[in-house]
């Protein structure tokens, strides 16, 4: 997992801007983060993670904010605090949010690997014990919805069982 | 500003559940979750009393999401459509998404539609859906603007909506309180705008960490419900997840003017040793602020600026076009012109907020001045900004000034209050309304 790093207060319209949202999700995820970094969208690989400053994902309600990440394949956003809409609106269309408090320890472009329910970052290259990194546990029913890949399939799921 | 520091207040140990103290928020989401008393970090599943979204994360998602699953709304009686973001229509796709949205709710016979005519946070408590008691979600953050009704309402996601109206159900942390208490009153020319930004500047776009803000004090006591809205209104851009006042005489009034009598008022208030943050203000010292572009916490006091000349002033959204904003920006602007190299655009906030203006000479004056009246929709405020040309300084009453917020990311934006942006417009430059009204 090859490592983005953004700064501080990614908000909601760096990652999906006001002007392209009457499109489909493939023309927001060509602007994704092209205002904080350029040519990023089209470089992230399935898999990638990205690893930001405090308040990630700060403005508007928009969940295409999020979505984006998914549409372009990233496993995960870690970073020290979150939006707190973004953070429902992230779990919601699937994708996974760690809040680590030393997530600015890790470097772009590093090799990591995370464990969501161990709330555990793995830095590939640091020796031990320096590459353990903990998160804040994210509730089990969180979790689930994620591993459902967000709500909607959960909902469907919930719904034939009635 | 005269401010003490911020003071922690233990929460009490009290054995017995029912007699534990509560925060106004607490009480909302308790009423909500079906209990007697909720503790602050625990997770709750509430039933939700309304669900309003617009045209831009409504129906165009929702709809075949719901159909896809094969689930139905849980009670059409308690959702409210309101098309105002891509109105008037501009091109096909804002032309095909306004005509899904129209078409859906004919289609689902929807009780309560409103369409063009103003912007979702305003139109809904204009129409007397928000009262005090109720917890309620709404698409866009700035949906908290509800909160100034004593109401616990909050911004979500489309797919968030979509499991609200499927099931009427909606989990939550229950908050944690943060009260901002205002003493003093607010001097001419200074406005819950000023109030909103001057606490951005100290706590930052994510000093509530998704908390519950509660607006407090004399001065707010003092706030007709238009600026209490524009305060609730920027609680999300503090980080909150919504922003409340207890309602009082004047949320009575305001709502039996929309046709709601018997309105509780007294049950919805934060006991006096509930647990919460607090922090101070005396609003008869606070100077007009202003936030320079980039983000809404880059804030100053008008004073400290560097000259900054504008091309436009803009005075718009939910956030700083209701009647109160485009009385303020009259009492500013009447009897002069404003500036001949600056555009001055005004977009109330509803046709309701429109027609109050029309009928107390205010649209006259603003007109009189030069300015340019544009429909009352998000507009320039969700991307819209065709009116705006690329590359201008502008000096806007709306919320939210993020790179490209509002259209071009070569648009320098500058947020402050409808006081400040109208004599800014008159000036030509960036300027204390107080000099204008001295």
């Amino acid at each position: 997992m090859r490592v983005w790093k953004l700064p501080d207060d990614v908000d909601t319209d760096q990652l999906a801007p006001a002007s392209s949202l009457k499109f489909e999700i493939e023309v927001m995820a060509r602007h994704c983060l092209e205002s904080v970094r350029p040519g990023c969208a089209g470089k992230v690989e399935r898999g990638d993670v990205i690893v930001a400053g405090e308040n990630f994902g700060v403005g508007s309600s928009r969940e295409e904010a999020a979505a984006v990440l998914v549409y372009l394949g990233v496993a995960g956003v870690i970073a020290p605090s979150f939006a707190g809409l973004y953070y429902r609106n992230a779990f919601n269309v699937g994708l996974l949010l760690l809040t680590c408090p030393q997530a600015s320890l890790i470097e772009d472009g590093e090799a990591i690997e995370f464990d969501a329910r161990a709330a555990r970052v793995t830095r590939i290259n640091v020796s031990a014990p320096h590459d353990q990194l903990m998160c804040q546990p994210i509730p089990e029913f969180l979790l689930d919805m994620v591993d459902a890949g967000g709500l909607v399939p959960q909902l469907r799921t919930r719904l034939a069982q009635h | 500003m005269n401010s003490q520091a911020t003071v922690e207040r233990a929460a009490r140990s009290r054995r017995q559940v029912d007699t534990a103290p509560s925060t106004l928020a607490q009480k909302l989401v308790a009423r909500a979750a079906g209990r007697e008393h909720v503790a602050q970090g625990e997770i709750v599943t509430c039933q939700v009393d309304l669900a309003m979204f617009h045209d831009s994360s409504g129906p165009r998602r929702l709809g075949p999401m719901l159909t896809d699953l094969g689930a139905t709304l849980w009670d059409k009686n308690k959702v409210v459509l309101v098309i105002d973001h891509h109105v008037p229509e501009l091109d096909d796709e804002s032309r095909r998404i306004v005509r899904d949205a129209r078409d859906w709710a004919k289609s689902l016979a929807l009780p309560h539609v409103y369409d063009s005519i103003g912007i979702s946070h305003v139109v809904v408590p204009q129409h007397g859906h928000i009262r005090p008691g109720m917890f309620c979600v709404g698409s866009g953050s700035h949906a908290a603007t509800g909160g100034a009704f004593g109401a616990y309402v909050f911004g979500v996601g489309a797919t968030e909506m979509l499991g609200v109206v499927s099931t009427g159900k909606i989990w939550l942390k229950v908050p944690h309180t943060i009260f901002m208490r205002w003493s003093g009153r607010l001097t001419v020319g200074v406005s819950a705008k000023d109030m909103a930004l001057e606490m951005l500047g100290r706590f930052g776009l994510n000093g509530a960490q998704y908390g519950a803000i509660e607006y407090c004090g004399e001065a707010v006591q003092a706030l007709g419900m238009s600026e209490r809205m524009t305060l609730c209104n920027m609680s999300s851009e503090l980080g909150a997840q919504t922003g409340l006042i207890a309602p009082d005489l004047t949320t009575h009034t305001w709502l039996a003017a929309t046709g709601k009598q018997r309105i509780e008022v007294d049950r919805w208030a934060s006991d006096e040793d509930a647990a919460g943050t607090f922090h101070h203000f005396d609003a008869s010292t606070l100077a007009p602020q202003v936030a320079l572009p980039g983000s809404p916490a880059n804030v100053r006091p008008v004073d400290d600026l560097e000259p900054t000349r504008i091309d436009v002033a803009y005075i718009g959204a939910c956030t700083g076009a209701k009647i109160g904003d485009l009385r303020a920006a009259a009492q500013v602007l009447a009897g002069f012109q404003v500036a001949s190299h600056v555009k001055l655009l005004i977009a109330p906030a509803s046709e309701c907020d429109r027609w109050l203006a029309e009928r107390d000479g205010i649209m006259r004056r603003l007109i009189e001045a030069g300015a340019t009246i544009l429909p009352s929709a998000c507009g320039a405020c969700a991307g819209h900004g065709q009116a705006i040309p690329e590359g201008s300084t502008v000096v806007s009453s709306t919320a939210s000034n993020f790179k490209g917020r509002l259209g071009s990311t070569h648009t320098r934006v500058f947020l402050a209050s409808p006081y400040t942006v109208a004599a800014s417009a008159l000036r030509g430059v960036i300027c204390d309304a107080r000099d204008v009204l001295a």
